[in-house]
C-alpha cells in the first residue's frame, strides 16, 4: 500500500470531489465527537442528580 | 340445546359483540362519522386551489391527492378509536374482562374501518371525479381505497393505543403512524393510478392485501400490549 | 452457569460497574480502528476506476449507514427483551441506543447525498433504499418523541418498546431494498457468503472502519447506559458505593 497523493494540494482536491469528500468526513467526525460529549454529559448529569438525591435522603434520615 | 364450546368461539363472539356495540354507538353520534369525510373533501379541494384547476394536471396528481387526503382523514379519525372507551372506563373493563384483549381490539378496529374507511372509499371516486378522473374508474378507486384504509385502521390502532396516555397525542400519533403507513400509501396510490388508467391493478392490490393480512393479524396484538401499558 | 451470567445482566449495579469497566476498551480500540480505517481510505486506497477519489466518501457513508441499521436492531431487540421479560436494564439499553442511532441515520443520509450529487447528479432521489432509510430516521424520532411524552419512566419504556418492535420491520426493508427493487443505489459489494466485488486494497480500510465504528457505538451506548440506569434506580445503597 502506498500513499496515493503526491502533494497536499492534490490531497485536498480529491480529484474534483473535494467539495463532497471533505464535508462528508467533517460531518461524520463532528457527529462522532458530539455523541461522545453528549453521552458523557448525560452520565455526569445523572451522577450529579443521584448524588443530590442521596444527600437529600441522608438529610431526611 | 347446549351452548357452543366456550373456548373456541368466545373470542369471536366477544369481537362480534364489540363490533355491534361500536357500530350502534356510532350511529347515535353521526357527526363523528361526518367529520373525517368533511376533512377528506376539504383537503382534496386544496389541491385544485393551490396547484392548478386544469383537469389534465389534476388528473395526473389525482391518485396521490386522494391517498394523501384519505391518509390524513384516517389519521384524524383514529383519534376516536379509543378515546371514548378510555375516558369512560370501558377500555379498562375490556382489559380486565378475561376475554382476549387482542380479539376485542380486532373487533373495535374492524368496526372503526366500517365507520371511517368504507365511507372514505365511497367518497373517493366522487372527489376523483372533481379531479378529472373518469367515472369508469369508480369501482377501482373504491376497492383500492377500501383495502388500503383497512390496513391503515389496523396499523393506526397501534399508534392510537400507544399515544392514549401521552400528552399532545395528536401530532405524535401522526409522526408515529406515517412512517409505518408509507408502504400502504405507495402501493395504494399505484393501484389507484392503474385503476384510473383502466389497466389491471391486481398486482399492487395483492401487495396491499398482503399488508392487510399482516396488519390485522399482528396489529391487534401490538395494540393490546400498548393498551395495557397505557392503562397502567 | 450461563444462566447466572444472564441474570447478572439484569442487575443494574452489576451492569453499571461492568459498563464502566468495558468503556475504555471499546473506546480506545474504536479510536484506533476508526483512525486506521479513515487514513487507509483517504490516503492508501487506490482511486476508483469510475468514481475517482470521490468514492472515498464510502469510508464514512457505509459505516454510518451500517450503524443506523445495526443500532435500530439492537434497540428493537433490547426493547423486546425488556417487554417480554420485564427487565429494566434492557429498556435502559434501548433508550441509550436511540439518539445515537438517529444521529448516525441523519449522517448516513447526508453523506449519501454528498456521495450522490457528484455520482448521480442529484442530492436526492425517491428510491426504495433512500426512502426507507429516511423512514428509519422518522422511526427513531417517533421513538424518542413517544418516550418524551410520558412523565413516568416505566410507561415510557414500555410504550416506546412496543413502537421499537413494530418498527423493526423497516430494517430488512432498508437492507434488502437494493435486492428486491431496481434501485439507483448500488447493491451490496460486500457479502458474507459469496465473493466480494470490491478490490482488497479498498476493502481492508472499509472493514477496519466498519469494525471501528461498531466498537465506537458500543462505547457510546455503555456510557449512556450508565446514565439511564442511574435515572431508573431508586434503591440507594449500591449507588452510594458506586459513586464514591
Amino acid at each position: 500500500m502506498m500513499i496515493q497523493f503526491h502533494s497536499l494540494a492534490q490531497f485536498l482536491a480529491m480529484g474534483k470531489y473535494g467539495a463532497y469528500v471533505w464535508p462528508s468526513y467533517g460531518l461524520t467526525l463532528l457527529v462522532v465527537g458530539l455523541n461522545i460529549t453528549w453521552a458523557r454529559g448525560l452520565l455526569r448529569q445523572a451522577q450529579l442528580e443521584a448524588r443530590r438525591r442521596l444527600a437529600m435522603q441522608a438529610q431526611r434520615a | 340445546m347446549s351452548p357452543p364450546p366456550a373456548t373456541l368461539t368466545a373470542p369471536l363472539m366477544a369481537a362480534r359483540l364489540v363490533i355491534t356495540r361500536d357500530l350502534m354507538l356510532a350511529f347515535r353520534r353521526p357527526e363523528q362519522l361526518l367529520q373525517p369525510l368533511a376533512f377528506f373533501v376539504l383537503v382534496t379541494m386544496l389541491f385544485p386551489l393551490s396547484v392548478s384547476p386544469e383537469r389534465t394536471t389534476l388528473r395526473v396528481i389525482a391518485p396521490g391527492v386522494l391517498w394523501v387526503a384519505a391518509l390524513l382523514a384516517a389519521l384524524l379519525a383514529l383519534d376516536f378509536l379509543f378515546r371514548d372507551d378510555a375516558q369512560d372506563g370501558t377500555l379498562e373493563q375490556y382489559a380486565l374482562s378475561g376475554q382476549s384483549l387482542t380479539w376485542l381490539l380486532l373487533g373495535k378496529t374492524a368496526a372503526h374501518w366500517v365507520l371511517t374507511g368504507v365511507p372514505l372509499s365511497v367518497m373517493a371516486p366522487l372527489m376523483g371525479y372533481t379531479l378529472g378522473v373518469p367515472a369508469s374508474a369508480s369501482v377501482g378507486i373504491m376497492l383500492t381505497v377500501a383495502l388500503g384504509s383497512l390496513a391503515l385502521s389496523f396499523i393506526g390502532s397501534i399508534g392510537a393505543a400507544l399515544t392514549l396516555g401521552a400528552r399532545r397525542g395528536g401530532v405524535l400519533l401522526a409522526i408515529l403512524i406515517l412512517p409505518l403507513a408509507a408502504p400502504i400509501l405507495i402501493f395504494g396510490s399505484r393501484a389507484t393510478e392503474l385503476a384510473i388508467r383502466g389497466e389491471a391493478y391486481l398486482a399492487p392490490m395483492e401487495l396491499l392485501g398482503a399488508i392487510v393480512v399482516l396488519s390485522f393479524t399482528l396489529a391487534p396484538l401490538a395494540a393490546a400490549a400498548a393498551v395495557r401499558i397505557s392503562l397502567e | 452457569m450461563t444462566w447466572t451470567w444472564f441474570h447478572r445482566l439484569g442487575s443494574p449495579p452489576y451492569v453499571y460497574r461492568l459498563a464502566g469497566r468495558l468503556t475504555p476498551w471499546f473506546g480506545w480500540s474504536a479510536g484506533v480502528l476508526i483512525l486506521a480505517g479513515l487514513v487507509g481510505g483517504l490516503v492508501l486506497a487506490p482511486p476508483d476506476y469510475q468514481q475517482g477519489d470521490g468514492f472515498r466518501i464510502i469510508y464514512v457513508h457505509a459505516p454510518t449507514a451500517w450503524l443506523s441499521l445495526m443500532i435500530y436492531t439492537w434497540m428493537g431487540v433490547a426493547a423486546a427483551v425488556g417487554l417480554i421479560w420485564r427487565i429494566k436494564v434492557s429498556h435502559a439499553v434501548a433508550a441509550a441506543c436511540a439518539p445515537v442511532g438517529a444521529s448516525f441515520t441523519a449522517v448516513a443520509l447526508a453523506t449519501g447525498s454528498l456521495f450522490g450529487k457528484p455520482m448521480w447528479g442529484t442530492w436526492w432521489v425517491w428510491t426504495p433504499r433512500l426512502t426507507s432509510e429516511l423512514l428509519l430516521l422518522f422511526l427513531y424520532m417517533g421513538y424518542m418523541g413517544l418516550r418524551a411524552s410520558f412523565d413516568d419512566t416505566q410507561r415510557a419504556d414500555r410504550a416506546s418498546a412496543v413502537l421499537a418492535v413494530v418498527g423493526i420491520v423497516n430494517v430488512p426493508i432498508v437492507h434488502y431494498s437494493v435486492v428486491w427493487w431496481n434501485d439507483l443505489h448500488q447493491a451490496s459489494s460486500l457479502s458474507l457468503a459469496g465473493k466480494d466485488t470490491i478490490a482488497t486494497s479498498m476493502l481492508v480500510p472499509l472493514l477496519v472502519s466498519l469494525l471501528g465504528f461498531t466498537l465506537y457505538f458500543g462505547a457510546i451506548v455503555l456510557v449512556r447506559l450508565r446514565g439511564e440506569i442511574l435515572r431508573r434506580e431508586r434503591a440507594t445503597d449500591w449507588i452510594r458505593e458506586a459513586l464514591a
